[in-house]
């Protein structure tokens, strides 16, 4: 004896998924570095570097307070670090090189991960109100974009000379002590700005790294205490010599 | 008390949408906000008008359905609510309230404030699971947790999927909500196996679904009616590290 049991509508067979609408992945993701998540270990490894340098940068600066002699003295050794092994400004090169790589990858991260922000919300709410204490999460791009300007303007008026008045054919010490002269007073306006914008930039830059290569977990709150110590140290040690120079430091 | 409620209003998917302006006459401060919606609806309704359509389903805070952007706010600014619990005692009596659904591409509206939230299913099937033998449920103490683990692994599972994250990111990223499915099963001893290779999928698919990248800005977990922790994207992005140095 058979019995016919009647399906239900609730016991009816699952259609076959074919018929439903296919899982959306056309999309290629173009590997870890294509990956949203690749771009920010991208950006946290850049900025660590950038974060490396500016320490160093800032330490060296410093030296001015040590007399022109000292610094210059610092800058010759930075161009003949590692001789007689390498040539002249060998190392100093290399060292460039990483720099600038660091910085172009930073910002095509930035530039990357930002257009994929707005295409993901290609329609803006009417009223947005932001809910997390964090102003300088809300900067780091056009921040980034002050920063990269004024690194126009630095490298223009320290490095090469063209903006400053003692030229490119004098000693790094003397073209210091000239470009932060009272009358000068705009370079060293020009100058605190954007390390104001550096130290945000910094503020949120620096603890955000550790989250991004996932080392934040259970400590989120002693790395942004210690990353807004950080870049307070880095923003008053880049800020000293320029005012103590207009300040009357140097004459 | 008596509100101006600016919504959004869009007929269909293709239909371009707009902020329309209505009137609730006296609402109760006893309400939830839907309940508000709901008094609302029906005088529109009566009035021949179309009603506002929206997302609900348990009305307990639990099933992640309902959802809307209040006053730019995903849920309201009321802490760890959902919009179901909140209610209009928070409100001021006059006061102008705007209603918008959640923006991000991956969920497009569907109709007036309820977005297809398909592409976080998606992201689930990519990984958001063990594999486990089935069976009768094994004893409790069979497989030792750490408290701390569970804890944590309980902490984002609460996550009932909702999407204010996404909603509230300013990239329009999913990066809380998939952390929160990622964190949940890698804490815990059957989730193990996969764990890597569920990263990574599960990202990947969330990139694939267009949402954004996060920059870390807090917004989601601010926002986040269970209060999920950014600690959980610190997981994911650690697990999808290791995948990728594999």
């Amino acid at each position: 004896m058979t019995a016919t049991i009647e399906r239900g509508s609730a016991t009816a067979p699952v259609t076959s998924p074919a018929k439903a609408s296919p899982p959306s992945t056309p999309k290629k993701t173009g590997g870890f570095l294509g990956s949203s998540n690749g771009k920010k270990v991208v950006m946290a490894v850049t900025g660590a570097i950038m974060v490396g340098f500016l320490a160093l940068h800032m330490l060296g600066n410093l030296k001015i307070f040590l007399g022109n002699d000292s610094f210059n003295e610092y800058a010759h050794a930075l161009r003949t670090l590692g001789e007689p092994l390498v040539p002249y400004r060998t190392v100093l090169t290399v060292l460039e090189a990483i720099l600038l790589i660091s910085v172009v990858l930073h910002m095509w991260a930035a530039i990357s991960l930002a257009r994929r922000a707005g295409r993901a919300r290609p329609v803006k709410y009417v009223a947005k109100k932001s809910q997390a204490q964090g102003y300088t999460t809300h900067i780091m791009r056009w921040g980034g974009v002050t920063i990269a300007l004024y690194l126009v303007w630095h490298l223009l008026d320290l490095t090469f000379g063209v903006v400053n008045p003692k030229g490119f054919d004098s000693s790094p010490a003397d073209r210091m002590i000239a470009g932060f002269q009272p009358e000068r007073w705009w370079v060293t306006l020009i100058y605190v700005i954007a390390l104001v914008m550096v130290g945000l930039h910094l503020r949120h830059g620096l603890w955000s790294g550790f989250q991004t290569l996932g080392w934040a977990k259970d400590r989120r709150r002693t790395l942004k205490l210690a990353a807004g110590a950080v870049s307070a140290v880095i923003v008053l040690g880049f800020l000293a010599p320029p005012i103590a120079i207009m300040i009357g430091f140097g004459k | 008390m008596n509100l101006t409620l600016k919504a959004w209003r869009q007929s269909g998917p293709k239909d371009s949408g707009r902020m329309v302006t209505y009137q609730a006459k006296d609402v109760s401060p006893d309400m939830s906000f839907l309940e508000m919606l709901d008094v609302v609806n029906e005088q529109l309704i009566l009035a021949g008008d179309d009603p506002i359509a929206f997302d609900h389903d348990c009305r307990e805070g639990i099933c992640g359905m309902c959802g809307m952007v209040i006053n730019g706010v995903a849920h309201g600014e009321q802490r760890a609510t959902t919009t179901c619990q909140l209610h209009m005692r928070h409100f001021e009596d006059g006061a102008t309230v705007t209603i918008e659904p959640w923006r991000a591409a991956p969920f497009p509206v569907v109709k007036d404030l309820v977005v297809d939230r398909s592409a976080f299913d998606r992201i689930i099937q990519a990984g958001g699971f063990v594999s486990v033998p089935a069976g009768s449920a094994p004893d409790a103490h069979s497989l030792p947790v750490r408290k701390e683990d569970a804890d944590d692994a309980f902490d984002a599972a609460t996550c009932i999927g909702c999407g204010a994250c996404v909603a509230a990111c300013p990239n329009g990223s999913a990066s809380l909500f998939t952390a929160a499915k990622i964190t949940h099963l890698s804490l815990l001893p059957q989730g193990q196996p996969e764990r890597i290779a569920r990263a990574k999928s599960m990202v990947d698919q969330m990139d694939a679904e267009g949402f954004g990248g996060c920059t870390n800005t807090g917004e989601c977990t601010a926002v986040c009616p269970k209060g999920i922790p950014l600690d959980t994207i610190a997981r994911m992005n650690s697990d999808y590290l290791k995948a990728n140095a594999k």
